[in-house]
């Protein structure tokens, strides 16, 4: 038997499996990437108004760090290619690595690759139906992707390159998912892996095209080091770099050889990695639902919190530079404008990241309110309930420590981000509390992300997964309303439409005390459906 | 109180799929009571009812005197579940699963669950994800025994287990019963219902067929005999609940009604008996017996056997 008899069929399930799953996937990603490119005909039609985008976006290093390198923006497809590269193929990458822990490691930590491994499957089947899965999604992504920029009118090369761009960017994150499932046992901490290294590679890439806006841009060549920062140096729409595509490939092979080593070299079931011994008996602490729920997440959200630390540093230290960026050009003050509120330049930046780093954190909100679904769609639960622990006691662990757990996320984004401000503009006492209101003041938004989720796992708990769905669209929302000019009801779809743009604006209370209220309802409902449905 | 579970008329329906049919279950105080039925029978379904995870859709359940939907967390205190299939938490250790689950229900006694953990040879410091599918079924199996409950419900608890870990296990079983405990244990394997339970339902297509001690159950099952005979045993077809004859020279085999075995074997004595051996009546009998009522598994069976 060769060590990988058995892919066609393996794949041919993979396929059954995620046959919805995958297509809203590629349709998503596809139309989503297609449409935003589309409006740029309608925002940035005329060379007045891409010469005035141009000014703003090429001397802020925080544009191009939100947005992407800008090689040429006085094409549609150059606006295009700074706007849209970065974020498509970010989310091409989280989508392979899902894609190949799902059908990994997640398996093999379920026992079903030993089941079908007794039939006639080779060893390495179940790594290559994945990554075969994997790459044709996102050749199927990149197809439809270029179809839709042809479509739309942009030039042929370009959206090849741009298209190019996706699907190499997402096979290599599938190749470095293969590596993290033969690491670990678990394909939580494989997917913990692949996206710290997801994380990674887009922060590198913030930081270098960030440094093309200052004359001493030597911190540019840090985009090199990222594979997003390949496709957008695939440059598409400004004399495409073609050979860049060499790089995907060699690192392609390179992570390819990486993992087959690996996956020879252990055991089915194991991990590289020696799995730790835990404690022969509980703490005394470990007595109730809550201090259960307490145990399982906190781990998660150390890494989220000590994230956000970096992340919250990292825009606190750019906010100073927005002052002389923005004095020197009011289409920069327009744009942030567009994004934080009516005050300074400064303060209108700290708002706009608040509310960005505010929905961001809205997915720890999702991850820890879904563990609900978790515990009960892996039959945890039977055991858990069949104790005397009452239903709702056990919901409310989890809210609590979701709820609490995006108030700390938050803390510790505020005060970086605060601290790094205040120590370059000098003020770190008066800095550090207004920076940290901005980010406090999203608590109330992504507290209604978690009575959605509360919501759907009461009333629906099949379709806990729309949690992500809603997070989805509040993202898209809040990045591309304003610019896409949506109506003002759409925008109010979002919770964070309503937060105040602190620190730009005033305080109110009165919108944070009803999406405080929003959230408590939702969860209550949510609460109600879960006490009087059947456990699945 | 005397009765621990009463359940009659029990219906669940799951969309268009009756899983539970109008079924009955008592199980007395003190008693061990076998649970058995066909994969899909609806034992899961019945025990889950039981434990409060799902809503009778029709039906009178009493558990420990109280409503299992409505007195959940209270009767909870006082039973402890096994579940078919344990999944356990990745990232916690099977020593802290046991001391979890015994402080959620009335606590855990120290020096049995030390000695459980023994017996059954489980490495308590072992993560969840770590566990192979038996060593997983120990961890809940330890936490069940030590604590301090008086009804254990259990869903086909060995499966995964070694045969040393069921004979631990049968072992254990007896400890709780002379200890006054009462165990609701589903099963279908009939051989160690047989060698553990006092009492005996049997499910189908999610409806009661029969209840009863296993003595009870017994008349309603053939002992198999062979013999060897001096002269051809030819009127032995003839005797009254003596089925299957097959005669091949002096060697017979037969089933026999386990009441007629007396005329029967009186009969061959007098054809001059050289050898006899018989094996009692198995309970894998009595369930074919009820297979053969829906017409469809023994069939099935029979003909993929016969291929």
């Amino acid at each position: 038997m060769k060590e990988t008899t058995g892919t066609g069929t393996l794949l041919r399930l993979a396929l059954r499996l995620d046959r919805i799953r995958a297509t809203v996937w590629v349709l998503a990603l596809s139309i989503f990437t297609v449409a935003s490119s589309a409006s740029n005909f309608d925002v940035y039609g005329t060379p007045q108004q891409r010469a005035e985008l141009a000014a703003s976006v090429e001397t802020s290093p925080a544009l191009l760090a939100l947005g992407g390198r800008a090689f040429d923006l006085t094409t549609v497809g150059g606006v295009t290619a700074y706007q849209m590269v970065a974020f498509t193929t970010t989310l091409i990458g989280l989508m392979s690595i899902l894609l190949v822990v799902r059908h990994t490691r997640a398996e093999e930590e379920s026992g079903r690759v030993e089941l079908v491994g007794s039939a006639v499957v080779g060893r390495h089947a179940w790594l290559a139906s994945s990554l075969l899965l994997a790459v044709g999604v996102n050749l199927a992504i990149a197809l439809l992707v270029a179809l839709g920029l042809i479509g739309i009118g942009l030039p042929v090369t370009g959206s090849l390159a741009f298209a190019a761009g996706c699907a190499a960017c997402g096979i290599i994150f599938a190749l470095i998912a293969g590596v993290a499932a033969q690491l670990t046992e678990s394909a939580r901490a494989a997917t913990g892996i692949a996206s710290a290294v997801l994380g990674l590679s887009y922060l590198l890439r913030a930081a270098g095209d960030a440094a093309t806006a200052t004359a001493d841009n030597a911190l540019s060549v840090l985009t090199w080091l990222s594979p997003i920062g390949w496709a957008e140096l695939l440059r598409p729409y400004t004399d495409e770099s073609w050979w860049v595509l060499l790089l995907f490939a060699a690192a392609g092979v390179a992570l390819y050889a990486v993992m087959s080593v690996l996956a020879a070299r252990r055991d089915i079931g194991a991990g590289v990695l020696p799995p730790r011994l835990g404690a022969p008996a509980a703490s005394p602490a470990l007595r109730s639902s809550t201090a259960l729920a307490w145990r399982l997440q906190r781990g998660t959200l150390i890494g989220w919190a000590l994230g956000f630390i970096v992340v919250g540093a990292a825009f606190g230290g750019v906010a100073q530079g927005m002052v002389t960026v923005a004095g020197q050009n009011p289409d920069v003050a327009d744009l942030i404008r567009d994004f934080g509120g009516a005050g300074s330049n400064v303060d209108n930046f700290i708002a706009a990241i608040a509310s960005l780093m505010g929905i961001v954190i809205g997915a720890y909100a999702v991850q820890a309110t879904l563990r609900l679904r978790g515990e009960e769609a892996e039959h945890r639960l039977d055991m858990l309930l069949s104790t005397a622990v009452e239903r709702l006691r056990w919901v409310g662990g989890h809210v609590t420590v979701a709820v609490l757990g995006t108030a700390v996320v938050l803390t510790a984004a505020g005060l970086a981000a605060g601290l790094a401000h205040g120590l370059r503009s000098g003020d770190v006492g008066g800095e550090v509390p207004r920076v940290l209101g901005a980010t406090l003041a999203q608590a109330p938004a992504v507290w209604v992300l978690v009575g959605v989720c509360v919501l759907l796992f009461g009333l629906a708990p099949r379709y806990s997964i729309v949690g992500w769905g809603v997070l989805f669209v509040v993202l898209v929302i809040g990045q591309f309303g304003k610019i896409l000019q949506l109506d003002q009801w759409v925008l109010n779809l979002s919770p964070f439409t309503h937060v105040p743009d602190l620190p730009a604006a005033d305080f109110t209370a009165t919108p944070l005390l009803v999406l405080v209220l929003v959230g408590a309802a939702l969860t209550a409902v949510g609460m109600a459906g879960v006490h009087r449905r059947d456990i699945a | 109180m005397t009765t621990a579970i009463s359940i009659s008329g029990l219906v669940k329906s799951y969309g268009a799929t009756r899983a539970l049919d109008g079924l009955d279950l008592t199980v007395d105080t003190g008693e061990v009571h076998g649970f058995l039925g066909p994969n899909g029978a609806g034992k899961t379904t019945t025990i889950r009812v039981l434990m409060g995870l799902l809503k009778a859709d029709a039906g009178q359940v009493e558990l420990l005197g109280g409503d299992p939907w409505r007195d959940a967390v209270a009767l909870h205190r006082r039973l402890a579940y096994v579940p078919g299939d344990v999944t356990l938490w990745p990232t916690l250790s099977g020593g802290e699963v046991i001391d979890l689950l015994g402080r959620l229900r009335n606590g855990i006694d120290p020096k049995r669950r030390a000695e459980l953990v023994d017996r059954f040879k489980l490495d308590p410091r072992k993560k969840g994800r770590a566990y192979s599918k038996g060593n997983r079924q120990k961890v809940a199996l330890v936490a069940a025994f030590a604590s301090d409950v008086e009804l254990l419900i259990m869903d086909e608890p060995t499966s995964g287990l070694d045969p040393l870990m069921e004979a631990e296990f049968r072992e254990c079983v007896d400890e709780e019963r002379r200890r006054g405990r009462t165990i609701l244990l589903s099963s279908h394997i009939l051989s160690e219902v047989e060698q553990t339970c006092d009492r005996v339902t049997i499910i189908r297509d999610g409806r009661t067929v029969e209840t009863g001690s296993l003595a009870e159950l017994r008349h309603l099952t053939r002992t198999s005999v062979q013999a060897e005979v001096e002269q051809p045993p030819a009127g032995l077809g003839r005797i009254d609940g003596v089925h299957n004859v097959r005669v091949n020279g002096g060697r017979v085999d037969f089933e026999v009604d386990t009441e007629q075995v007396g005329p029967a074997v009186r009969y061959l004595t007098s054809l001059g008996l050289r050898s006899l051996t018989s094996q009692p009546p198995t309970l894998e009998e009595l369930f074919m017996r009820h297979y053969e009522g829906s017409g469809q598994a023994p069939a099935a069976a029979g003909a993929e056997a016969g291929r």
